[in-house]
């Protein structure tokens, strides 16, 4: 187990050396002087001079690279263009912002999505099932920021339930709209497996055992189906998490809601490139540790993954 | 009963013939465009700005007197270009690297699995944000970053399928018989994997038309006066409470395209091979 988990954080470090190097490469590809482009135009002819002999732009690129490496192992992601402010401490400030709407939105889509799976399978084809089935390719075909508009126009703007945006100190009112908006989109996945894991539980013999033994219909299906339905279930929650990024960078810009994404938003309409990578780069090294995260998670709650991994 | 079954069976079908119909028209729409719309959809008309829909204006108007109909339909050029071209050259790019490190294996395979891993390793929309950004914003960047975020995902999925049909009896004769890799891999491999790819290809389309949407969404894609589905709705976000048919409308352009796309993946898949079923 120690040895799959040392061999899992091993090959961790080239996938980071990776993005690094894409991101990198990215940089170089800018027309202009990416010195410039890395620190921000505003820095200090100090800084600018330090991080050019740093990343010693008269020679060859892979020892640049191995300069670019040595300030990001600083934390050194250089300055915004326009306001000046260290983009590594920009991002720090508004990730808590991004964690936040993320979880709630995950909440929602789990919550949510295994429900609706649930109910399609129990009540395979019929009515509730198409309807379900049809919901769940809606949310992964409708863009998240028109999503995110609908539901403004219809909460917000005509019914006047939900403040329109806004982060409104903490009240819960005003996160509703951007949970929802951002997790319909992985509600339809976990609805989609849900209801497939179900349907595949509910033919197996152990839950024909059960409904002849007398349990009720109810715990049939939470207790005993559900049960065994729930790694592929937590499986795709899991590789899923990554696309919680993509969807903040729009649900964010719509609901003026000051996290990472929106924070992306300003940079990209500022040509502002440091945030631009800064941002690029640290939501590669959040979903990387997630998955990391949630690979070696399983090894600790699913013996079937251990033995898998033994053979 | 069989008119029983027989109903049964057209219901199923039906959100697919639908999803086949409304990609036909769509197709329809893009080729026959200029000659479906009675306005250029970039003509400035300041004596009707932001009309609702109506008669002279089917789908109203927006803030410089546009011709919304007119946008959408020359809108749907862009979005099913990107699309169908981004998934097409990716699809390339992956079958390429795909086969290589399914069939040689060893360090080849390790090396080139890494890579898929790295481009695999970033949030999509954030990647396709880096690349476009530093690009001269427009079509051809638009396209590229969509390419180079999807193409890891399709090299991962040809890279499993050569593993399994390399082991195949058909392949061993034919190596037995002294054929080149590369004649393998032509003439054996690829056209068993190809039904699959497509397929595999074809469930992609919707994802990259949404990704071209997010990105013309956020000013990265093609750029104004030019109508994209994406911009439209950028654009017109300011109005969408005294003019909501200006963010309305192409959103549902977008909504309908991708999950007529969507449905008919899925069957596409299911036809071919049930337990790919999510």
């Amino acid at each position: 187990m120690l040895q799959y988990i040392l061999k899992r954080v091993l090959l961790f470090i080239p996938t980071l050396l990776g993005i690094t190097l894409i991101t990198f490469i990215l940089m170089q590809s800018l027309p202009g002087d990416p010195v410039l482009a890395m620190v921000g135009e505003r820095s200090t002819p100090e800084t600018i001079a330090r991080i050019r002999a740093e990343l010693g732009q008269d020679r060859p690129l892979p020892l640049q690279y191995l300069g670019y490496l040595k300030l990001l192992s600083k934390f050194e992601l250089g300055r915004s263009i326009h306001t000046n402010r260290k983009v590594a401490d920009d991002l720090l400030q508004k990730f808590p912002n991004t964690l936040k709407l993320g979880l709630t939105a995950l909440l929602f889509a789990s919550i949510v999505g295994v429900g609706l799976g649930i109910i399609a399978a129990v009540k395979r084809d019929t009515v509730w099932d198409r309807l379900i089935t049809l919901v769940s390719v809606g949310g992964i075909s409708v863009p998240v920021f028109w999503l995110g508009l609908a539901l403004m126009l219809i909460f917000a703007l005509y019914l006047r339930w939900l403040p329109p945006s806004g982060m409104g100190n903490g009240s819960l009112l005003y996160i509703i709209m951007p949970a929802v908006t951002l997790g319909t989109f992985s509600l339809s996945y976990i609805a989609r497996i849900t209801r497939s894991s179900m349907l595949e539980s509910l033919s197996q013999p152990f839950i024909a055992a059960a409904r002849a033994k007398g349990l009720p219909e109810t715990s049939v299906v939470l207790k005993h189906a559900l049960k065994n339905s729930l790694i592929p279930i937590v499986t795709v929650i899991g590789l899923d998490l990554g696309s919680y990024l993509n969807g903040a960078v729009l649900t964010e810009t719509i609901f003026g809601w000051d996290g990472l994404g929106r924070y992306a938003l300003t940079g990209i309409l500022g040509r502002d490139y440091p945030v631009i990578m800064g941002v690029v780069l640290f939501g590669a090294v959040i979903f990387v540790t997630i998955n990391l995260l949630v690979d070696v998670s399983y090894h600790f709650l699913d013996p079937r993954v251990r033995i898998k991994e033994s053979r | 009963m069989l008119s029983e079954r027989k109903l049964k069976n057209v219901t199923n079908n039906l959100p697919v013939l639908m999803a086949a119909i409304v990609l036909i028209a769509l197709l329809f729409m893009t080729l026959a465009g200029p000659h479906l719309v009675n306005y250029h959809p970039e003509a400035i008309d300041l004596h009707h700005l932001k009309q609702p829909p109506g008669r002279s204006h089917f789908l109203g108007t927006d803030s410089v007197g546009r011709d919304i109909l007119s946008r959408i339909v020359y809108g749907s050029r862009i979005s099913l270009a990107v699309g169908i071209l981004a998934a097409a050259l990716s699809l390339a790019i992956g079958i390429f690297f795909g086969l290589i490190a399914g069939y040689f294996g060893g360090k080849t395979d390790a090396v080139l699995s890494q890579f898929f891993d790295i481009f695999l390793a970033f949030p999509s929309l954030l990647l396709a944000i880096g690349i476009s950004a530093v690009m001269p914003p427009g079509l051809l960047s638009a396209m590229l970053a969509i390419t180079l975020v999807g193409w890891a995902g399709f090299a991962r999925l040809v890279r499993g399928i050569t593993l399994s049909l390399k082991e195949q009896t058909y392949v061993e004769a034919s190596r037995a018989l002294g054929a080149r890799p590369s004649r393998i891999l032509y003439r054996h491999i690829l056209p068993n994997a190809l039904p699959l790819l497509l397929v595999a290809g074809s469930l992609r389309v919707g994802g990259f038309i949404l990704l071209e949407a997010a990105l013309s969404f956020l000013g990265l894609g093609v750029q104004p006066p030019t109508a994209t589905w994406g911009s439209m709705i950028s654009l017109n976000r300011a109005y969408i409470n005294s003019a909501p048919w200006m963010v309305i409308f192409p959103g549902v352009a977008i909504s309908i395209t991708v999950i007529s796309f969507n449905i008919l993946g899925d069957f596409l898949r299911d036809k071919l091979d049930p337990r790919m079923q999510v």
